[in-house]
């Protein structure tokens, strides 16, 4: 099985990403921004960073380059994609997933080791976790406050699409403390923390995100 | 008009305004002694920037004879390159070169904070892209004046902002660093930026423009009016705070003065230096790159020179090609801008091509602005006019040099006189308890955690420890695990006492720091702030400092492979604490058997204290805080003692026998204690000894001390090897998983959340 992981220039935790991929066991697959060709992967994924340097809004000049116009085509057609951080940021901008993020109610930069709760585990990036787990992983970012419409919000808490939920604590303001969230099919997830940095306690808090990756494998296998 | 050779030759009478660049009426006389004439405008701007204390290093140069003399051959074996360099490069094992430097940005970060303090840790990242290396992780030592000062509050949030802004979008983790209040620094922080990178030691770049006919080829962002004699103002004799330096008034091509000029302070972005480091890895890749120099203080002025002066001399520079962000520009201001994200790099002919297919790729503008020729001087044209013509070497290289007068200052001797011995100590078991609990809650000791979370730890997933650990360790190699460890440190209190003394003190915490995270410390190197070279006082600081850190490395064995030197740090003429900041880096085979600091990992384990306790408090953490008290001698410093210490951490790292280890050094036991449990998030019972004062245990700073946790099993194997290797060991307490609190016993007890409360209440109170 093929994961792609995209890099957009700025992007920072593209090494982080195919290195998580790979610890999985599936094959990494490097993507570059200027080429439309998702290289026949079986799922990608939008890692984190400073795509262009987040200028004019984090995400939002990615969201044009020629790789994805391909990732939102497969992406509509039921290829899973895991946007992490400016990622996520990237597929909120595509619509692909509904809401913005918006700067740290603190408003500045927060990197800490945060608790997560998997409120969905139905989705192909989080079957590997038991509904209600509590995981640990990193968080870090400046632009990582969720907010969207009541009526948004309503309806992916009630369709169960809010993935992960920041428990001991809200760190930037999220609305309803939603950290990630899923599209209508449940295959597109984005969430702010940073699962590539937990694959191993030597250099992360925990092992806890290498779940995500693992949780993708079972469903192309099984698909 | 354009002042080029021909007119200089022509108008030798005329005017030069040679003393608002900063040069000396004799400096300026060399400089025409050198050309035979007047200097161009453009010439006179090369020279003055490239002749400041900042770049020639005039007024220290003379004292590095201190370095060679205190070289052996094993300790140079271990340097692939050192000190001339734009870094330091050292063999850590398995093919691998490690390149590391501390570089300061003071005089801008106090200006403007958030940009001086990003285009600090941009500038220090490309010199270490500059040897060829791939930046792996960035550190800052920083210097604040008083916690509760006001301008504090302005200057502290803007640097950790700008250290963080430009460290996280670069993508390097930040692994470690200091935050120190001290008055002395009120007018003058100090922002001191580490970076660290490694290589294939075959793939070693240096800065050398050889080859007659290969081109140069500037590349990164355009050059534009920022920062133009940024060096020769702020790290220059004629700064204060009082300017500001909101503007230029210097204007080497005379004659403009109405025209409106950008802050000297430079103004960074990151995500161009993001795109440039990978567009230069790319390049080392590809073997198409025969030399490479950053663009850093003194931008292209410094950047052809020393390529030049360090090839074979001859190279040819249009200038007019240079790519450009601002319109009307003279020849004096593309030389001296300091433009951020440039690089300069010599490519052979036929390698050009595929240069430019790679900086595309990222889109890095590229631009061929001159080549490399068979003579030996540095020619640069604007539009066809030769506008300098200059032997490199005088320029980069053959500055000035002062033998500054040195003299101890008069008040050294009242200073040590007034030592600590008089000032009233607690001596109850209440009054101890508090003090425990104020000093954790001192904003010297309290926690960093509000500035280090505003720093990315964790990109690249290399980072093994990080703040709030002794040292910060990053993996270098995925498949053995090796890896490196650095710490920076100095207490500029001891150095103040002692500056010889105090320095080798710095050293001493460095390398214990380095040591008790299980690697084997290998390399120094160093930032040294001080006040004004032109004081007689200053400077015989800064000669015992440079002797001190010399002789001290010849003692460890461990060679100094760079440094820098920032002068001038004073607020109006009062001039900071000596503050030689000493980075140490170490080597470890395998990072998975690092020491953590935080105790807990296993159960049942068992605290030794390692090393003497002597009643030591000058300069102390306690008496700086409790009674604002600075006199008397620093801590005694044994580096033989250290060394020691060393070894046996690193043995007892390589056989599994310690579970945590943290140094003892501001605030004593009692910190080192807090922080044990906090970081663990595990309680401790501990006792003290019955035989010795309980304030002196608690609170005393003697040096080459280190808690260690051991498991139960291993304590007798533990302590065995330390007697037989003849360092003092004392059982000194059990770890208490159950207990959540800190028990020192006739003492008292103190709950974790008590005792985080005060431990990380402080700097969110004082800056959130």
């Amino acid at each position: 099985m093929r994961v792609g992981a995209v890099t957009f220039p700025g992007t920072l935790d593209d090494s982080d990403t195919l290195r998580a991929i790979a610890a999985s066991g599936a094959e990494a697959v490097p993507l570059w921004h200027g080429d439309a060709d998702l290289k026949q992967v079986d799922a990608v994924v939008l890692p984190g960073g400073f795509s262009y340097g987040d200028y004019l809004r984090a995400g939002a000049i990615a969201r044009f380059a020629p790789v994805m116009g391909e990732v939102v085509d497969a992406a509509r057609k039921g290829l899973p994609v895991l946007g992490i951080c400016n990622g996520f940021q990237v597929l909120c901008e595509a619509g692909l997933l509904p809401g913005a993020l918006l700067r740290n109610s603190e408003l500045h930069f927060v990197c800490r080791d945060q608790w997560l709760k998997v409120e969905n585990n139905t989705t192909p990036w989080t079957s590997r976790y038991d509904a209600g787990a509590e995981i640990i992983i990193p968080l870090k970012n400046q632009d990582g406050r969720f907010t969207a419409s009541q009526s948004t919000v309503d309806e992916l808490e009630g369709e169960g699409r809010v993935v992960f939920r920041y428990v001991g604590g809200n760190p930037n303001g999220s609305v309803n403390h939603i950290a990630g969230i899923s599209d209508a099919t449940g295959r597109i997830v984005g969430l702010m923390p940073h699962p590539e940095h937990a694959i191993d306690a030597l250099t992360g808090p925990s092992d806890d995100g290498l779940g995500m990756f693992l949780s993708l494998l079972d469903q192309v296998v099984s698909a | 008009m354009t002042d080029t050779v021909d007119n200089a030759k022509n108008t030798p009478d005329q005017e030069q305004p040679y003393r608002e660049l900063g040069l000396k009426d004799d400096e300026y006389a060399r400089v025409r002694e050198i050309l035979g004439r007047r200097p161009t405008d453009a010439e006179l701007a090369m020279y003055s920037v490239m002749w400041s204390e900042h770049c020639s290093y005039k007024s220290s140069k003379v004292h590095w004879r201190h370095w060679s003399a205190n070289t052996t051959p094993e300790m140079k074996a271990k340097m692939l390159a050192g000190i001339g360099e734009n870094a330091g490069v050292v063999d850590i094992g398995d093919g691998w070169a490690v390149t590391f430097k501390l570089e300061s940005h003071n005089h801008p970060s106090y200006v403007e904070p958030y940009q001086g303090a990003a285009t600090g840790v941009g500038g220090i990242v490309r010199d270490i892209m500059a040897m060829g290396a791939r930046p792996l992780a960035v550190m800052d030592p920083l210097r604040f004046g008083a916690p509760d000062h006001p301008d504090t509050k302005r200057v502290l949030p803007g640097i950790v902002a700008g250290v963080g802004g430009y460290g996280n979008s670069l993508g390097l983790p930040n692994i470690g660093g200091e935050v120190v209040f001290d008055a002395s620094y009120q007018g003058n922080p100090l922002v001191n930026a580490l970076c660290v990178g490694a290589m294939r030691a075959e793939d070693l770049h240096l800065a050398h423009a050889s080859g007659t006919g290969n081109k140069v080829i500037l590349f990164g962002a355009r050059t534009g009016l920022d920062g133009i004699g940024g060096v020769s103002v702020l790290a220059s004799a004629t700064f204060s705070g009082d300017e500001g330096g909101t503007e230029s008034t210097l204007d080497p091509a005379s004659g403009s003065s109405a025209r409106k000029k950008l802050p000297a302070v430079q103004v960074g972005d990151p995500f161009t230096e993001k795109v440039l480091i990978e567009c230069c890895l790319e390049l080392f890749r590809e073997g198409i790159v025969v030399g490479i120099q950053d663009l850093g203080g003194a931008g292209l002025s410094c950047a052809t020179s020393e390529l030049a002066s360090a090839g074979d001399g001859g190279m040819r520079v249009e200038l007019d090609k240079v790519p450009l962000r601002a319109t009307g520009m003279t020849p004096a201001e593309v030389l001296s801008s300091e433009s951020q994200e440039r690089m300069c790099a010599v490519v052979k002919p036929s390698d050009v091509d595929a240069f430019m297919r790679v900086c595309a790729k990222w889109d890095v503008i590229a631009t061929e602005i001159g080549e490399v020729t068979d003579g030996d001087h540095l020619v640069i044209t604007w539009h066809g006019e030769t506008v300098v013509d200059v032997p490199p070497r005088t320029v980069a290289h053959e500055g000035p040099m002062y033998e500054r007068p040195i003299a101890r200052p008069d008040y050294q001797d009242a200073l040590v006189a007034n030592g600590p011995e008089a000032l009233p100590r607690p001596s109850t078991p209440d009054e101890l308890r508090a003090l425990v609990l104020r000093m954790a809650a001192s904003p010297n000791l309290a926690s960093r955690k509000w500035v280090t979370e505003q720093y990315d730890r964790y990109v690249r997933g290399g980072t093994v420890l990080a703040q709030p650990s002794d040292s910060g360790m990053i993996r270098v190699d995925e498949q053995t695990g090796r890896g490196v460890a650095l710490a920076t440190d100095c207490n500029a209190r001891f150095v103040k006492l002692d500056p010889y003394t105090g320095t080798q003190l710095a050293l001493a915490e460095a390398y214990r720091n380095v040591a008790v995270s299980g690697a084997e410390p290998l390399a120094v190197t160093n930032c040294l702030n001080f006040g004004s070279p032109e004081d007689p006082g200053v400077m015989w600081q800064f000669e015992q400092a440079v002797r001190g850190l010399a002789e001290g490395c010849k003692e460890l064995g461990i060679p100094v492979t760079g440094g820098n030197v920032s002068f001038y740090n004073q607020t109006g003429t009062t001039a900071i604490h000596p503050t030689p900041v000493v980075g140490v880096l170490g080597v470890i085979d395998d990072v998975r058997r690092r020491i953590p600091t935080g105790i807990g990992a296993e159960a049942g384990e068992t605290l030794l204290l390692l090393g003497d306790t002597h009643d030591e408090f000058g300069g102390s953490e306690w008496a700086h805080e409790v009674h604002g008290h600075l006199g008397g001698t620093p801590p005694r410093v044994d580096l033989a003692r250290e060394k020691l210490l060393g070894q046996v951490l690193v043995a007892g790292s390589r056989d599994g026998m310690v579970t945590a280890a943290h140094d003892l050094s501001d605030g004593g036991l009692a910190q080192t204690l807090v922080e044990t449990v906090l970081i663990g998030q595990t309680g401790a019972r501990v006792f003290l000894d019955p035989d010795q004062d309980a304030f002196v245990q608690l609170f005393s700073e003697s040096a080459g001390r280190v808690l260690v946790a051991v498991p139960r099993s291993e304590e007798l194997r533990f302590t065995e090897m330390c007697k037989v290797r003849g360092l003092p060991v004392r059982r000194t307490g059990v770890v208490d998983p159950e207990s959540n609190a800190l028990e020192i016993q006739d003492i008292g007890v103190i709950p974790l959340t008590e005792l985080r409360e005060a431990w990380e209440g402080t700097l969110p109170k004082l800056f959130g």
